[in-house]
């Protein structure tokens, strides 16, 4: 978290960011988000126009997208908000990349449950394939980033990369899992591990198990 | 009004109070950061804690709770004391302790409140924060690792100055205090926020490692650099001025300075005039008082004399010429400098009569002709508050940065005739009209037009008067209520052939015309006027002799002398009085006493501190008309206005880097 960073503001990154705009698609989209808030509080729809502009970059970049100053700059321009009220929120979170990344951002969650569960040996499987943290894979495809809890300690270890979360996973399940996005396959997102649907105990339920089948009343064994 | 107790003391606190309020009501000391009276509530450095009843059993942040009936609020518990402890340990766990090297030492909150509130020693041994130091511009100097995240200056220059360009990025251990791409901050209040600071984060660069606060000496001054008359304190050692800074008034500039009344002092030590000078074969040489003064008599000018006063001086340097010429038996007086010749037979109709503090309240301001941003920084800042509660705000003239909404209705005067749907419909619409006529527009002559709005917009209601002049020289008010104005302004002085001609630090006007007349330059900095000038009498500035100020709104204000002046440069009134006794007549006074007795004699409102009463406003010519178009305002450079300015290093550097900086890159490039 720590070496968060914005990207250095370059003639060259003016030069191919400046020229930014809204698709004609992604157009339509902003002022859906725009719409969703009261005349004149445009300014709220900051973190959802950040998104999708992330994501144009992404399209355009073919990676999972960031924000370059110039785009930036754009969307403040565009709900008419000064430009470092943006930036502080696009610093703020997490989810905002600062610097360019990989086609699939690795996101490691590396907070207690996940590390019990075994997430350093995530990290040294994903190092092993050529990955390094904060930093894009010489094949353009991977960046790998350590992050904070991410919600799944019920099926840790978990990595989230790009949309999808790929949880109770193994260094082969991970592989398995990396490969498959490599070779342009659509792995089974969720947990990995066979016969578990969601979150569910693993190995049936442990509470609650009068209401397996239909509703109880437990009131009365109190 | 909720009922509660302080300590165990009852009180009553006003609706819409805080705890933090309601415990300095009843005179308890509640150690705060980020809490600033003047700025939003942001409660994020939790020093206040203190301890309240009914509520949770935990210790409460005191700026951000509204104060409520029967509440029970201690500050003097177990409870609220190791809160303070616990938070100040946190607070000065990423805090240096660099305090030796630190120019906020002796006046920083944060030294003073862990002297006060905190624990003994510190147990954090483990490796402190660094933050890389962040450009700001050439008047603030930034030690980011000394921050602690108080967002004061963040809410100052959004919320006050109306210029967003601070912020707070990334977030937790690594949020970090910076402006857009370190870009400098660049408007006119933008040094408050060294103030604001409550460690030495942001500190003056000017004024980098000069002195330590203990050795300086404090004097009430006012500010001379525009017409707002802010009150400030002159700190000086030995025979300089280090530096300047607000003194709180809530009715002129409320605790917020300029940065130009702020660092234009470093100007008080360069370019002066310490030597009486006497033009020799064409050139400037020095000379001696009684040389000088012969000169002067020998001129033999009798009647035929002339006395044009600066934008800088007090009124007791212009009581004394004015007694000196009426001696002589000569009323040539004039200060507007640069020729206008607006009417002000009642000076009602060129005075703020809103205050400042009223305009505040204005529901809809028309300000025409005036930059109010560089003419009157804070007048801007009000002018914004009143934005911020719904008014509505037009200006007629050449389009500038307003901090705030506003439509501009062209550079033809001729609007003013035929009012705008928009403008007229405000104004019948508004409660607290207001009209704001700029120097722009009195030198266009619209000050007759302007007074016809009066009685368009009723702009005069019960306890209201939205008749506003706006003036940017400090001297103006008080030239005016002593009578420096001729019927046709410079043109008058001018016809009548003046033998000798005084000018008392005045640099702004046009000397061509009195090419054959002895021009005596009475003043304190080697400009424009000094330049012109045939004899060179060194006076002192607005830091070195007491004076009187009156400042756009008639607001009579007193200033005290904090350093001597350099050199022969002597106070003003004693070189006039001294030129009495050259020149053969008598002025009435031996001391400044007398000369101020004299001058509160012969203007009683003088003599009293606060609003002048001026009266009604006169009733409007209906035949004026207002013609012509606003070309442009009067204030080229905000930064470099008169000549205090003018020699200031640190000013030059602002005009160069602040106005002309994007000039300059694109001349480099």
């Amino acid at each position: 978290m720590a070496d968060r960073h914005i990207a250095p503001d370059t003639p060259e990154l003016r030069e191919r960011w400046d020229s930014f705009a809204w698709t004609k698609e992604n157009a339509k989209k902003a002022d859906w988000h725009i719409a969703k808030y009261p005349e004149g509080r445009a300014k709220s729809a900051v973190m959802p126009l950040l998104d999708l502009a992330q994501r144009q970059v992404g399209e355009e970049t073919d990676t999972q997208g960031w924000l370059p100053l110039p785009v930036i700059e754009y969307v403040a321009a565009y709900i008419d908000v000064p430009v470092i009220r943006v930036l502080e929120v696009a610093t703020f979170y997490f989810m905002y990349n600062l610097v360019p990344v990989g086609k699939f951002h690795v996101q490691v969650c590396g907070t207690t449950p996940c590390m019990l569960r075994g997430s350093d040996d995530i990290i040294s499987a994903c190092k092993k394939r050529g990955m390094e943290k904060g930093k894009v894979s010489e094949d353009g495809l991977w960046t790998l980033t350590e992050v904070e809890c991410m919600g799944n300690c019920a099926t840790a270890p978990m990595v989230q990369i790009n949309d999808g979360n790929y949880e109770d996973l193994t260094v082969e399940r991970l592989d398995a899992v990396l490969d498959a996005l490599a070779a342009g396959e659509e792995p089974k997102e969720g947990t990995q591990e066979p016969g578990r649907h969601t979150s569910e105990p693993s190995g049936g339920p442990t509470t609650l198990k009068e209401m397996v089948d239909a509703n109880h009343d437990y009131r009365g064994d109190w | 009004m909720p009922k509660l107790t302080v300590d165990g003391q009852e009180l009553e606190v006003p609706e819409g109070a805080t705890v933090l309020q309601a415990c300095e009501l009843a005179g308890k000391e509640i150690p705060r950061f980020c809490y600033h009276e003047r700025l939003s509530i942001a409660g994020n450095c939790r020093m206040c804690l203190v301890e309240v009843k009914p509520g949770p059993p935990k210790p409460q942040a005191s700026c951000a709770l509204p104060a409520a009936e029967g509440q029970e609020i201690r500050t003097d518990s177990e409870m609220v004391k190791t809160a303070r402890e616990g938070v100040m340990e946190f607070l000065l766990i990423n805090h240096p302790l660099d305090c030796p090297i630190c120019d906020q030492g002796g006046e920083c909150d944060l030294q003073d409140q862990s002297m006060a509130y905190g624990r003994g020693a510190t147990r954090y041994d483990a490796n402190k924060r660094a933050v890389t130091e962040k450009y700001m511009g050439p008047l603030i100097k930034t030690v980011m690792t000394r921050c602690i995240h108080c967002t004061r200056c963040v809410r100052f220059s959004e919320e006050i100055a109306g210029v967003d360009e601070i912020g707070a990025l990334y977030r937790g251990e690594d949020m970090q205090i910076t402006t857009y791409l370190e870009q400098a901050a660049a408007h006119e209040l933008s040094a408050n926020v060294i103030d604001l600071c409550p460690v030495g984060a942001l500190t003056s660069r000017p004024y980098a490692f000069e002195a330590r606060p203990w050795e300086l000496k404090k004097t009430l001054s006012i500010d001379v650099s525009d017409a707002v008359g802010a009150n400030i304190r002159l700190d000086s050692r030995g025979r300089e001025v280090m530096r300047a800074l607000p003194r709180i008034n809530d009715d002129v500039n409320e605790e917020w300075l300029s940065d130009k009344g702020r660092y234009q002092v470093d100007g008080l030590t360069k370019r002066r005039l310490d030597k009486v000078f006497m033009r020799k074969r064409g050139k400037l040489a020095e000379s001696s008082w009684d040389e000088a003064f012969k000169a002067i008599a020998k001129a033999k000018p009798g009647k035929n004399v002339a006395a044009i006063a600066g934008d800088m001086v007090d009124c007791e340097t212009m009581f004394a010429a004015k007694a000196l010429l009426g001696a002589m038996g000569s009323k040539l007086l004039e200060g507007r400098q640069t020729g206008m010749d607006y009417d002000v037979s009642n000076l009602a109709a060129v005075n703020f009569n809103t205050t400042f503090a009223g305009i505040e309240t204005a529901d809809a301001i028309l300000i025409v002709g005036s930059h109010v941003r560089w003419e009157a920084a804070l007048v801007n800042a009000r002018i914004r508050k009143a934005v911020k509660n719904g008014a509505q705000v037009f200006v007629v003239g050449p389009k500038w940065e307003t901090t705030y909404p506003a439509t501009f209705l062209g550079e033809d005067l001729s609007v003013l005739n035929r009012i705008p749907k928009a403008l007229g419909d405000a104004m019948k619409k508004a409660e607290r009209p207001a009209v704001i006529l700029g120097g722009a527009a009195l030198a266009q002559g619209a000050l007759g037009a302007g007074l016809k709005l009066v009685d368009k917009f009723k702009l005069v209601k019960d306890g209201w008067n939205g008749f506003n002049v706006m003036h940017f020289s400090a001297a103006r008010m008080g030239g005016l209520m002593l009578g420096y104005a001729q019927k046709n302004g410079m043109a008058d002085v001018v016809k009548a052939k003046p033998k000798v001609v005084f000018s008392l630090g005045a640099d702004e006007m046009d000397f061509e015309p009195f090419v054959d007349a002895l021009k005596v330059y009475i003043g304190h900095h080697g400009d424009k006027g000094a330049h012109a000038a045939d004899i060179i009498l060194p006076a002192a500035s607005y830091a070195e002799k007491d004076g009187t100020y009156v400042n756009t709104e008639g607001r009579v204000q007193f200033a005290e002398k904090a350093v001597f002046a350099p050199g022969d440069a002597r106070e003003d009134w004693t070189i006039l009085r001294a030129l009495a006794d050259a020149l053969g007549v008598s002025v009435g006074f031996d001391s400044f006493a007398e000369l101020q007795a004299a001058m509160i004699k012969a203007v009683p409102a003088l003599g009293e501190e606060g609003l002048a009463d001026f009266g009604d406003l006169p009733k409007a010519d209906s035949k004026a008309k207002a013609e012509g178009t606003i070309a442009a305002y009067p204030i080229k450079d905000f930064y470099l206005t008169n000549p205090i300015a003018r020699a200031s290093a640190t000013m030059q550097q602002c005009s160069a880097e602040l106005i002309h900086g994007e000039e300059l890159a694109e001349a480099a490039e």
